[in-house]
């Protein structure tokens, strides 16, 4: 394997694993509101993901410096092409972090229901505008020739961008209604795994709407007709879209966990599998395409990068997983009272 | 306005606001560490104190520092993305290393740090805070290095109509960026040991806590009286590589217009144009210039004049930040040496005490011109002598760029209120007991 189609898979590694780690901690943000009634639960909430969000939000900002490194190029184009949905994702993230570490340190009810609702929408708007930006990318973009987007917000918002905005968030609702549930104790949990249950079916009816809504509006398929051996990635989100039904009827909701993180990670890898060699297909005409061959960095960039990253980034992931067992406790109101907490 | 004025505006509100919450962050997390390192040796539960209160000044500053330093390193995409795919090759390695080696060690510890208090041991726990503070100043590290090569690219080549790295060791030697991160480290301390001082000047006057704001004042006026002098002399190393680097800076920031050799250094200036010359130009030191520049009086002074018009940096803001910069850091110099002198001795001095409660902002202020200096002074050009900013910038629409620099102003003026108020409101408080 050369080193350009390399960073290709581990790019798309990257965004499958910030998808996996954020998105629960979004879908605690967009769950609150339904799921925790009083103030204290609303801070076991919160608390649960404590320790994990911001660790979780590097991956972003890693995803966002690999493009940058190995693709310039696509870096280049895609930023600028998808100008305002960004600058709409990085408010929305401003906001949800400073509501994690304020809504605290402004103690009267108003104060904190204004942080609440600020969270909510912080939570939900970055999980929309990725399933809609990553939609857009799956079904390409309108990018001519010099890489110049010849469109505007309204382009982005075709059916098929939408439906990847709503798969999004059906995903990480689930995906933090399966995450409380094993994190909190009653009431909580039992509310969280009902939610799950409810959520189920909505999102099984919205991924099958995907999948077949690709096979129409997308050329995502071609690349798997042309090596059926690809099929078997789709068996990903597929069986963890059906274990997770199964293991949320057999209460066990770690496991249950871990089939919505394949699932999450599975749609990411289906949709940057099938637009490979490109990281930016031109919906104008596949020659405008961002792809390996035209944006990727320079031999000995690649080079320096891979060594860079198999060095670290197996040393971010165990002392990320020490962390997640370090604060594999449930989280209870006494750790509530604890005056570090949110 | 076009999309490059837009752009430039935006970057620099983004830049400079970044720059009010990192300094702190850099060095707040260093004296936290020190205060819990005493108190994870002494067991003294005063610095337990002392820890857990400048940790919640620490925490409050570095959540905003967080989540502006993420619309920075986007912004390259959504309005640089020239720039991103000209140099690409070689700066977004370096954001990349920097996002992998640092910045994921410092956020996931910070995690750690705030809920760990009863879920490790003592050394574990400080050691967490430690990691913070340690991955911050790598993490400050990169970036600079990334910035170095914008001011003194080294280490490419051109090559299929782009820069191409080629050499990975000159690029992160650079000398120009290594002498840049020790003026910006020690400036952040400096600013870090005001912030101490100040906070406990403040409660100092009101006669409260007075052990446990006096042994904090301790930590802040040990790092400003160190640093303040260090950052003095790495700013006159760093102004040594500027006059050899980059003469048309260095012309700008001393509003020189003509080539001479012994170039005096005007005590009474005020900038002008290259047709009239300055407006006031007084009290001249015959070869100081030379001699600051390049330590030898006799050494030549290159004048804007001979720079094409296109190449010379804006003269005014260059200069005048740099005046702020250099006078604020005398200032600091003389106040920190006289805190020093007084320190078993506050109570008494209230004087001393509330010109350092005032004397909180002049740090930032002092920082925001040093960037000012650098970046503006490095104008026309994104990367020196290699690419200029007009050539940068992406191809997007004006209104779009309006828009976002709208949100970006308000949102960061409601950011700094909400800044300002909480460090007030926490740092009155006083510790907790």
């Amino acid at each position: 394997m050369d080193l350009g189609t390399i960073w290709f898979l581990l790019w798309g590694v990257l965004w499958a694993v910030y998808f996996v780690l954020d998105g629960f901690d979004l879908g605690v943000g967009m769950l609150a509101p339904v799921l925790a009634g009083s103030d204290t639960e609303k801070r076991i909430l919160l608390n649960s993901v404590g320790p994990f969000w911001d660790g979780n939000e590097v991956w972003l900002i890693t995803a966002g410096g690999v493009t940058f490194a190995a693709f310039p190029g696509t870096y280049a184009v895609m930023f600028s092409a998808l100008y305002t949905p960004l600058m709409l994702l990085l408010f929305a993230l401003i906001f949800r972090g400073i509501a994690f570490e304020f809504r605290s340190k402004m103690e009267t009810p108003a104060m904190r229901s204004l942080w609440d609702k600020i969270h909510f929408l912080g939570s939900f708007l970055p999980t929309l505008l990725l399933g809609v930006a990553f939609a857009n990318i799956f079904q390409g973009v309108p990018i001519d020739k010099n890489g110049i987007f010849q469109g505007n917000l309204f382009t982005l918002l075709n059916p098929y961008g939408l439906a990847g905005g709503v798969l999004f968030v059906l995903a990480f609702l689930m995906h933090g209604a399966l995450f409380l549930a094993c994190k909190t104790e009653n009431p909580i949990r039992d509310r969280a795994i009902r939610v799950a249950e409810k959520l189920w079916a909505a999102l099984l009816a919205v991924a099958v709407l995907f999948l077949v809504f690709s096979a129409v509006a997308t050329k995502l398929f071609l690349n798997y007709i042309e090596n059926p051996l690809l099929f078997a990635v789709l068996a990903l989100p597929v069986g963890g879209l059906l274990m997770q039904r199964v293991y949320i009827g057999q209460r066990r909701m770690l496991a249950a966990w871990t089939a919505s993180a394949v699932t999450i990670a599975g749609v990411a890898l289906f949709g940057v599998l099938g637009i490979y060699p490109a990281l930016l297909p031109s919906s104008l005409d596949p020659a405008f395409s961002m792809t390996i061959a035209n944006s990727a960095s320079s031999p000995l960039t690649l080079k320096i990068m891979l060594t860079v990253a198999l060095t670290f980034v197996p040393i971010v992931i165990l002392y990320q997983a020490w962390v997640y067992k370090t604060f594999s406790h449930k989280v209870t109101e006494k750790d509530v009272d604890y005056h570090e907490a949110y | 306005m076009d999309t490059l004025m837009l752009s430039r505006l935006q970057f620099a509100a983004a830049v400079f606001f970044h720059f009010i919450f990192v300094p702190l962050t850099l060095g707040l997390s260093i004296i936290v560490a020190l205060m819990e390192t005493r108190y994870v040796r002494t067991g003294d539960e005063i610095y337990k104190k002392m820890t857990k209160y400048w940790g919640k000044l620490f925490l409050i500053n570095f959540a905003l520092g967080i989540v502006t330093g993420i619309t920075l390193e986007f912004q390259f995409g959504t309005n640089w993305s020239r720039y991103s795919a000209y140099v690409g090759d070689i700066f977004g390695p370096l954001l990349a290393i920097e996002a992998s080696v640092a910045f994921f060690l410092e956020s996931t510890m910070l995690g750690v740090w705030v809920f760990g208090w009863d879920k490790l041991s003592k050394k574990m726990h400080c050691a967490a805070i430690w990691m913070v503070a340690i991955a911050s100043n790598l993490s400050a590290l990169w970036i600079i290095i990334a910035n170095g090569f914008m001011q003194n690219p080294l280490g490419y080549v051109m090559r299929n109509g782009r820069a191409e790295l080629d050499d990975f060791l000159a690029l992160i030697t650079n000398p120009y960026a290594w002498g840049e991160y020790a003026h910006v480290l020690t400036a952040a301390y400096l600013l870090s040991g005001f912030f101490v001082m100040g906070v406990c000047a403040w409660h100092l006057l009101r006669k409260k806590e007075v052990d446990f704001y006096t042994r904090s004042f301790k930590y802040g006026v040990s790092f400003a009286l160190i640093f303040s002098v260090l950052a003095a002399l790495a700013g006159h190393a760093q102004g040594n590589l500027v006059a050899k680097l980059q003469p048309a800076k260095l012309a700008a920031l001393e509003a020189q217009w003509n080539t001479e050799k012994r170039a005096p250094l005007h005590l009474l200036l005020v900038p002008g144009d290259a047709e009239k010359g300055n407006l006031v130009e007084a009290l001249p030191i015959p070869g100081g210039l030379s001699f600051i520049a390049y330590n030898d009086i006799n050494a030549e002074v290159k004048g804007l004049k001979d720079f094409k018009p296109e190449d010379r940096p804006p003269v005014a803001i260059t200069f005048w930040s740099f005046r702020i910069m250099v006078g604020l850091g005398t200032l600091f110099i003389a106040l920190a040496v006289f805190a020093w002198i007084k320190r078993n001795d506050l109570v008494n001095q209230p004087r001393l005490l509330r010109a350092l409660l005032w004397v909180i902002p002049l740090p930032y202020i002092a920082i925001d011109c040093g960037w000012a200096v650098a970046e503006v002074g490095r104008q026309p050009w994104i990367v020196h002598g290699l690419m200029r900013t007009k050539d940068a910038v992406s191809p997007v629409e004006p209104s779009q760029v309006a828009v976002s620099l709208a949100a970006f102003i308000v949102v960061y003026a409601m950011l700094g209120a909400i800044d300002i108020y909480l460090l007030a409101k926490y740092a009155k408080k006083g510790p907790v007991h």
